[in-house]
């Protein structure tokens, strides 16, 4: 079988992204980020778990039939979501503690079973894999960036406790832009973030239609699924 | 492979394919719960040692505060664990939280108290309020939770145990004022549950 990975990384980081293509995971690409380094490990944990679950979804994909696959792959994701944050809280329990918030969010962020059914589920496993690896990099590219206009805008910071998440060696990231800024209280507060995803979507379609591409978003989603 | 895509369309397949999954990953669930309980259990109890010690100053116990507890109820029929901290035998201080209603749900305040009722430390250990606003009041982030640190129920008097703004001691954040209001509240029902049980708490067995 031939696997064109630069095309599948390329269609996860941009042409098919998680959030600003396929309009999937908006419950934590908007909840969690107030801040760059929030959605840094968001993204993080989410690729983690996409890679993990397309795995183990191509690997079944022979023995699932058609009618049950939703089930099956909802039960298989939240057995390993959970199985990931017991095993973060038992055996590395300083990452569980920054990263713990994020781990349960998961479930809800139906882009893996979107990348389960539309991916994992008809292709084979190594292919699959780098599937999960390139929406997983696309979904933290845009929960980061996602974050950092926020966290700018709202608080004057880059990446502010980034030495919290990553260890005391990335402790440079953590910036200040505005020194003594008031802050922007509305930055920080859920109706923000509608506001710069939509921005966000606008300035990205408004790219594509420049680069005179058709502009026919590529959905291919589960059904039902926001 | 031709056999099991006949299988797959009878209709005995479905469910049993569904319970045959849900059977692994139940067993697994179960698996991973033996396996992870012990160490889950005792990395929370680091946890708790690590932030009980973190309220009180430095050398202030040489025992161990999980294994000397006392179960007190406050005015609400609520039970507190209280731990004791203790010198050479002696009881030195206490440590106990309390919780209240914040902006974003509850949260939870840790208390060391001496036996004097001055207080030591105070940390807040669980909260959800908005990040980059309200959670100015963990330690990590900023240095307000320390203005606890010295005060008593008497100094500053009772009825200065607020937040500025409603004519107390303690700052509020700009843009956030029902977070820092909802702190002091927890540690002054606390100083003051501390000031009702003081007795039971130093002598108690």
């Amino acid at each position: 079988m031939n696997i064109d990975t630069r095309r599948i990384i390329k269609d996860g980081l941009w042409g098919n992204n998680i959030v600003f293509s396929q309009m999937l995971g908006m419950c934590p690409a908007m909840a969690v980020t107030t801040s760059g380094t929030n959605g840094l490990g968001m993204g993080l944990a989410t690729t983690a778990v996409l890679i993990c679950a397309n795995v183990i979804i191509s690997s079944l994909r022979d023995f699932v039939s058609p009618q049950v696959r939703i089930p099956v792959f909802i039960v298989l994701i939240a057995t390993l979501v959970t199985l990931v944050d017991m095993s973060l809280n038992a055996w590395m329990h300083d990452l569980y503690r920054v990263l713990g918030l994020f781990i349960a969010l998961i479930v809800v962020n139906c882009a893996v079973l979107g990348r389960a059914e539309s991916f994992a589920s008809r292709n084979g496993i190594v292919a699959s894999a780098i599937d999960g690896l390139g929406m997983g990099l696309g979904f933290t590219l845009a929960l980061t960036a996602i974050g950092l206009i926020r966290e700018l805008i709202g608080a004057g910071t880059l990446f502010s406790q980034a030495s919290l998440l990553l260890g005391p060696n990335f402790a440079f990231l953590e910036t200040t832009v505005v020194p003594d800024y008031g802050g922007v209280l509305m930055m920080i507060l859920p109706p923000a973030g509608f506001l710069v995803l939509g921005l966000m979507l606008a300035a990205k379609q408004a790219c594509e239609h420049r680069a005179k591409e058709p502009s026919v978003p590529r959905v291919e989603a589960a059904a039902g699924c926001h | 492979m031709s056999t099991l895509a006949e299988w797959r369309g009878r209709l005995a397949y479905q469910p049993l394919s569904l319970g045959i999954v849900a059977l692994a990953t139940s067993a697994a669930l179960v698996v991973a719960n033996q396996l992870t309980r012990p160490a889950i259990f005792a990395a929370e109890e680091r946890d708790l040692q690590a932030s009980l010690i973190e309220v009180l100053p430095e050398g202030f116990a040489d025992n161990n505060l999980l294994k000397d507890t006392l179960t007190l109820t406050d005015d609400d029929g609520k039970p507190v664990i209280v731990y004791r901290a203790r010198k050479a035998g002696t009881v030195t201080g206490a440590v106990f939280q309390n919780g209240a209603r914040g902006y974003g749900g509850e949260l939870i305040v840790l208390i060391g108290v001496d036996t004097k009722g001055t207080l030591l430390g105070a940390r807040v250990i669980r909260h959800k309020e908005t990040p980059g606003l309200g959670d100015k009041i963990e330690l990590a982030k900023s240095k307000w939770i320390r203005d606890f640190e010295g005060k008593s129920l008497e100094s500053p008097p009772t009825e200065k145990w607020a937040v500025k703004k409603d004519g107390g001691v303690f700052d509020q954040f700009a843009g956030a004022t029902i977070t820092p209001r909802a702190v002091v509240k927890a540690v002054k029902e606390g100083m003051t549950f501390y000031a009702a049980h003081r007795q039971e708490i130093l002598e108690g067995k």
